[in-house]
């Protein structure tokens, strides 16, 4: 029976071939207006790191008090100062803790001749390998002992390896990075988690993957400073990098790890109690006001998704529901013409039941077509994104199997509920009274 | 003409009615705030600098040695020197940042040390007396720097001069009357500025949504930034001579000195690739916003297209009869006509609604200005006069129905 009425749908769809494109056309066009601005939006608000999002924390504590709150609305900095990220790191509350913050060193990939690139990498604690479970090929990351020994290790990305060393095992080399010595401790997989929850004191989020990860306290003795933000509230008398580090300026990013919501609920008494502590020793004029988010809720509040990216999206829903409007009365109109048909159809003894199967099905043969085009749109689309978002965030979006089997099942899947009322319509149709008037 | 008997015959077409005045509707909803984003987005990408743009390209240029603050500073003179000889170059000067960069340093001011909120807020800019010339500023009160007032700035030392050079925008918002040249401010500093000069125009570091409200408000301290990272180049071309000063310019820089870092791919930027970079996004969204009209519109008129088509179709024979009762061609062409007027004035009543509520819900959710109703009146003429024109060849068809149609039995 299904190839019966497959075989009408196409009679049926041939005959009026002009009302026929119109439909395959808006479904296509809405389709693929949809997938193409969906593509960009999961990749920027996708979840980094879906299986510990929920166990890693950002401690947020107000330095700067409620009259100079970041954007007037009473929120502690979205950074610490030196001086508050230190007294995380030595209270060490949580199981694991990381202080991170970007940094940009030169690099002669080629031995001394060479010309001189730049490498951007963070500054971090050992603990930042596991907490983030990040992939080596080679080696590992370093050790909280090597931490405290201000250690002259580093961590190279597996493309950062390559370009210094080949496919060699780089671990236990020695590589130059701003003109100091670091030994090789491991190399990692690709990893570059987006958006960038982890340093999103800084650019954009959507960076390239980092190449180096070096130790924060062999960053501080090297007095490298941030590549990142700093933002400082009131007057900057103290100067020099002694001078800074004693500021107000923030520009740390920290992290912790905490597993259950009991150990949730102890750090975040820490961080009022630490507060309190500081109240009372003078340094901040104003009652606790701290934060713990985690990953999830640290990328709502940066409000890292671009506003356009949500705005294409919202309007590329709306065009694609009105397609479907259309789409709906023209089959109305398509299947109300062919009355007279359904009339002797029924007539002859067809259920309600068959009228509806045969009518869905040319619905479907619609819905087929249109994304079959929504495909050859969206590809097209996709691969012309970089005319429509910044480059950094057009490279996310891309065409994979599950973006196509997706725009395929909500071609077909629309124009099927949008069939619902002509088809139900169809099935309704008398048949004594079109017998007659034909 | 009647629109009783119009209203009688749609009651039998309640779905199709139905359909298109929703279409219509949606349609006016989407395409008025669309196009208020476009409107939005193209009025950024206008927006002047106040710099000399069509001969100002930028190096963005990162030391590759460690060197002492007193190295860098004699790096970056013999830089600039050797900048300045170049055949096609007028004038260049090292800086922090340039408008429209994306990102950079700004400082909260205010009118006495110890003010606790920011009377507002300035894009730090750090340059010598070539800062003026090379980028083209007119200075329309006060003076430029004087050699003996630049001094250097070293690494995390807060910036902060006796002399400062501001925007008009920076000067009106301080001193509102007009009379800022002389007076002092602070900027996050116990000793105070003192304005010797004042710009026309010049626009900040970054023109992203958090910048707007301090558009166009910018200051130049006299200072020379020694810092470990880099320095930006900003050169001015000899009218003409841009794309030959670009190549020229990178090729001088590593002749002075092979121990640093300019990218090869955007190292060397022409001030119209800054343009095109700041506002991209902006410039992306007004695209795909007028693809998206565009299309919706060619969709709404071919369904109306395509269901009154249907409908003629459907009516031939009462449409013969009433041709053999007299009604004349243009009768039934009128008929038409304002049956389309009936249905697409019901569907932009509902679609104004929907495109204010569109709006308002954009506003809470997305932060979008008020769109002014002006929008809305546009977006319904547009979709009235497209139902006439898509009805129109489709009631042509009907009014050549001809009467005998009335006697066909089928």
């Amino acid at each position: 029976m299904f190839g019966y009425y497959f075989d009408l749908a196409l009679r049926s769809l041939k005959r009026n071939p002009a009302l026929t494109m119109l439909m395959v056309v808006a479904i296509g066009f809405g389709v693929a207006a949809s997938m193409i601005t969906y593509s960009v939006f999961r990749a920027v608000s996708g979840n980094p790191i879906p299986d510990k999002s929920a166990q890693l924390f950002t401690p947020q504590i107000d330095s700067w008090g409620p009259q100079q709150s970041f954007n007037g609305d009473g929120e502690p900095p979205q950074a610490l100062d030196y001086t508050d990220a230190m007294a995380l790191m030595r209270a060490h509350a949580a199981k694991r803790q990381t202080l991170i913050y970007p940094v940009q060193l030169s690099v002669l990939p080629g031995g001394d001749r060479s010309l001189p690139i730049s490498a951007s990498g963070f500054a971090v604690y050992g603990d930042f390998f596991p907490m983030f479970e990040v992939p080596f090929h080679y080696g590992s990351g370093w050790s909280t002992a090597q931490d405290d020994t201000r250690a002259p290790v580093v961590v190279l990305s597996r493309e950062f390896s390559q370009k210094l060393f080949g496919d060699a095992d780089g671990v236990g080399r020695e590589v130059n990075l701003g003109g100091h010595d670091y030994r090789v401790v491991g190399v990692t997989r690709h990893w570059n988690p987006l958006p960038r929850f982890y340093a999103l004191f800084g650019p954009s989020g959507f960076e390239q993957p980092a190449d180096f990860y070096l130790p924060f306290t062999r960053a501080l003795d090297l007095r490298i400073p941030t590549a990142g933000n700093n933002s400082c509230r009131g007057n900057q008398t103290k100067n020099g990098w002694e001078g800074w580090l004693r500021s107000n300026c923030v520009w740390i990013n920290p992290w912790v790890e905490l597993d259950t919501s009991g150990e949730v609920a102890r750090y975040r008494n820490f961080l009022e109690g630490y507060s309190a502590d500081q109240r009372r020793a003078g340094r901040f004029g104003w009652a606790p006001n701290v934060r713990l988010r985690d990953v999830t809720q640290w990328l709502a509040y940066m409000h890292v998704v671009p506003p356009e990216s949500r705005i294409s999206l919202l309007v590329s829903l709306g065009f694609f529901l009105i397609c479907l409007v259309n789409t709906v009365g023209l089959l109305l109109a398509k299947f109300m013409r062919r009355a007279g048909e359904i009339g002797i159809r029924r007539a002859l003894g067809a259920s309600r039941r068959e009228i509806y199967m045969q009518f869905l099905i040319e619905a479907g043969t619609v819905g087929v077509a249109g994304g079959l085009l929504g495909l050859v749109l969206t590809a097209a689309g996709v691969s012309g994104v970089g005319l429509l978002f910044r480059p950094e965030i057009a490279r996310l979006a891309h065409v994979d199997l599950s973006l196509v089997a997706l725009t395929l099942a909500v071609a077909i899947a629309a124009t099927v509920i949008a069939a619902f009322y002509p088809s139900w319509r169809a099935a309704h149709v008398q048949p004594a009274w079109h017998l007659k008037t034909n | 003409m009647q629109i009783q008997p119009i209203l009688a015959a749609l009651r039998h077409h309640k779905a199709g009615t139905l359909l298109i005045a929703l279409q219509i509707a949606l349609t006016l909803a989407i395409v008025c705030n669309a196009l208020f984003i476009i409107q939005q987005r193209l009025s950024h990408l206008s927006e002047p600098t106040g710099i000399e743009e069509a001969n100002l390209f930028v190096i963005d240029n990162q030391w590759a040695d460690q060197m002492s603050p007193q190295q860098t500073d004699a790096q970056i003179q013999s830089d600039l020197a050797a900048l300045r000889q170049l055949p096609g170059v007028r004038d260049a000067v090292s800086s922090n940042s340039y408008p429209l960069r994306g990102g950079g340093w700004d400082d909260f001011i205010t009118m006495t040390p110890d003010q606790v909120q920011k009377t507002t807020d300035a894009t730090v800019y750090f340059g010598d007396a070539h800062f003026i010339d090379t980028l083209g500023l007119k200075l329309i009160a006060g003076r430029n720097f004087r050699a003996d007032e630049v001094t250097p700035l070293r690494p995390q030392e807060h910036a902060t001069s006796p002399v400062v050079i501001v925007t008009k925008a920076l000067a009106d918002k301080l001193y509102p009357n007009g009379s800022a040249l002389g007076k002092p401010f602070y900027t996050m500093d116990t000793t105070p500025t003192t304005i010797i000069g004042i710009v026309a125009r010049l626009q900040r570091s970054e023109v992203d949504n958090w910048s707007r409200p301090y558009a166009y408000q910018a200051l130049i301290w006299p200072r020379r930034l020694d810092g470990s990272f880099g320095t930006y180049y900003i050169v001015r071309a000899k009218p003409g001579q841009l794309a030959a000063a670009m190549g020229e310019a990178r090729k001088a820089l590593y002749a002075q000195s092979r121990m640093r870092i300019i990218d090869p791919k955007d190292g060397v930027l022409s001030f119209a690739q800054v343009r095109h970079r700041a506002y991209d996004s902006d410039r992306g969204t007004a695209i795909l916003m007028g693809i998206i009209c565009a299309v919706l519109l060619v969709i709404t008129g071919a369904g109306i297209v395509g269901l009154t088509s249907f409908w003629v179709g459907q009516r031939r024979k009462q449409i013969g009869i009433r041709r053999a009762l007299g009604a004349t061609r243009r009768d039934i062409l009128r008929y038409f006509q304002t049956e389309n007027l009936l249905i697409a004035g019901a569907g932009v009543a509902i679609g104004a609604i929907l495109a204010v509520g569109l709006n308002l819900w954009m506003m809470r959710q997305l932060a979008m200005d008020r769109m002014p109703l002006l929008y809305v009146l546009a977006g319904i003429v547009v979709l009235l006069l497209l139902g006439q024109g898509a009805v129109f060849a489709p009631a042509r068809r009907a009014s050549r129905v001809s009467p005998v149609e009335a006697t066909r039995s089928v």
